[in-house]
């Protein structure tokens, strides 16, 4: 008698249970100041450390170079130097006598293009040696000794091959940076689990579709180290090789600025290519923050 | 009677440089149509490797898998497999996971909606249409497992294969996934084959057991057909003399007559 009636209520119950709308429980808000004060709180916490560290620095330095003689300008010296390119980066006054944007923008125009093209040919190329054992074997040994080759060593023999700096600068970006895209993404290719090829195996994907839908994917995460190894290294690069071929350009300026003794501007020049490398940095993990979304493993 | 699913004399060697194990020797067996079959055995006796022959995931040494009277010895829609830790692709939904599949296998006979309702389909029937737009890692362990089995059904297989199915899933989970495959094959009638090395699970799910030697060298030991009638209640076998015969057999050739040496 017992027995059939708690079943029909664990029935009930389940089915009830399963046909319940999910009620999306929305969390009482704290008020409005309260949540910009906690935001505050801890944005403060982020970037008043650094703050002060750079104040200490700046004071020491300041302390340091302030003497009649020293060699290198303190930071007050620096700021009156430089100020007019600070305050009016967009003058052009011909030829290579330009605002600091115009030759960062030049610089970084180099690396998109150098980085673009090397980012496609690497992860290409990545694949084809993460996905054949016979690749792998003839191409390896080849990347192994290429990628310690210092990027400024390429820069004669590109400039003899081109016969003009601005693609020889962009190779010698492309030949720095395809390393590790390379690698990672080979690294990554290989790593693919072996379940997943099982899935692709018995849905029956075409190479293309497990391409697309398989191998990228499933190695995202090593694809963005080795883009974001190879970002950096193509900042590094950029800068050496522009105070080689000259022109417009954030490494000829500062060659140019030691040439003129232009102590201070060398020193506003290596400012702004910390910054901007620092942003390209976060720009592409962020990229591979959005991309990678849910391809941890679950 | 006319085989649905021939094993033929499948023999599996493995090598690696001069040394050789051979794994499996002369398993031979027909499945007919809509029947559900459990091999179990110890681990390391092979049964996954015999299972990964017929998905066509790694070929026998000699001998062959017929389905339906044509050798099949590459990997297909038609013997979809659910696998043991599920292997849902973690950067796509619950939803895209199941249409993957469906895609590729009716992408001539059905029209975009026509798959986007069959997907549907498929997961209601695993009760797991309300998680459509999760991702795997937001979902629970016997949660990707229903959502595994919906993308093997939903290709339609002409045999589902199943993997040590419930092997990685709590107690609890594992007999309430145990009862909805039960249910589906009921509902559908889908011929069945399992891999397991849970007694009780073979003997509630299976209409027969294979039971397979120790390796190196496993061979089919014995074949048990379980008599009992369907559906079957959890709670009314627990006493049933038939189901406790059953199991009986099935514990006394795993534990006296082929005990697992190197577990002891």
């Amino acid at each position: 008698m017992n027995m059939p009636a708690t079943k029909m209520d664990v029935e009930t119950a389940t089915l009830a249970g399963a046909a319940a709308p999910v009620v999306a429980l929305t969390p009482k808000r704290p008020p409005r100041s309260e949540t910009y004060a906690r935001m505050a709180r801890e944005t403060a916490v982020r970037v008043v450390p650094p703050l002060v560290v750079v104040a200490l620095l700046a004071l020491m330095w300041e302390l340091v170079c302030r003497r009649a003689g020293s060699a290198l300008p303190p930071p007050s010296k620096v700021f009156r130097d430089t100020k007019e390119l600070i305050l009016d980066p967009f003058f052009d006054h011909g030829g290579i006598d330009k605002g600091l944007f115009w030759h960062l923008s030049a610089s970084l125009q180099r690396v998109a293009l150098g980085y673009s093209l090397s980012a496609i040919a690497g992860i290409a190329l990545g694949v084809l040696v993460g996905q054949s054992v016979w690749a792998m074997r003839g191409l390896d040994p080849l990347f192994q000794v290429l990628r310690t080759i210092p990027p400024l060593a390429w820069l004669p023999l590109s400039l003899a091959a081109f016969r003009d700096g601005q693609p020889s600068a962009i190779f010698v970006i492309f030949i720095t940076s395809i390393w590790p895209i390379i690698i990672n993404t080979a690294v990554g290719i290989r790593n693919i689990p072996q379940d997943y090829r099982n899935v692709a195996a018995v849905v029956q994907l075409n190479p293309l579709e497990f391409f697309a839908k398989i191998m990228i994917p499933a190695a995202a995460p090593y694809i963005f180290t080795g883009l974001r190894i190879g970002i950096g290294l193509s900042w590094l690069a950029i800068v050496a090789a522009e105070m080689l071929i000259g022109g417009v350009g954030i490494g000829f300026f500062i060659w140019d600025a030691w040439n003129s003794s232009h102590i201070s501007e060398i020193i506003l020049a290596l400012f702004y290519v910390g910054i901007i490398g620092f942003v390209l940095d976060r720009l592409i993990a962020g990229l591979g923050k959005i991309v990678t979304r849910g391809t941890a493993q679950g | 009677m006319t085989a649905y699913l021939k094993l033929d004399h499948i023999d599996k060697v493995f090598t690696r440089g001069a040394a050789s194990t051979e794994v499996l020797k002369d398993i031979n067996l027909t499945i007919e149509k809509g029947e559900y079959v459990s091999i179990i055995g110890h681990s390391g006796c092979g049964k996954s490797t015999l299972l990964n022959i017929i998905a066509g995931l790694t070929n026998a040494t000699t001998g062959g898998v017929l389905l339906e009277n044509r050798e099949v010895n590459s990997p297909g829609p038609d013997r979809a497999v659910v696998f043991q830790n599920h292997s849902l692709l973690p950067w796509l939904t619950v939803y895209e996971n199941v249409k993957l599949g469906v895609d590729k296998v009716f992408a001539r006979t059905k029209s975009r909606a026509e798959r986007d309702a069959w997907v549907m389909h498929n997961l209601n029937l695993v009760q797991m249409a309300h998680a459509r737009d999760k991702r795997p890692a937001e979902i629970s362990g016997g949660m990707k497992q229903r959502v595994g089995i919906a993308r093997a059904l939903a290709m339609e297989p002409k045999v589902l294969l199943l993997d040590e199915p419930f092997g990685a899933l709590d107690a609890l989970t594992r007999a309430h996934l145990q009862d909805s495959v039960m249910a589906l094959h009921q509902k559908l009638g889908n011929t069945i084959l399992m891999i397991t090395h849970d007694v009780d699970e073979a003997v509630l799910l299976s209409d027969r057991i294979v039971m397979m030697t120790n390796g190196p060298s496993a061979r089919i030991g014995e074949v048990l057909e379980v008599p009992l009638v369907r559906p079957r209640k959890r709670l009314e076998l627990a006493t049933n003399t038939t189901y406790l015969k059953c199991r009986q057999r099935v514990l006394e050739f795993l534990y006296e007559r082929h005990r697992f040496v190197e577990a002891a």
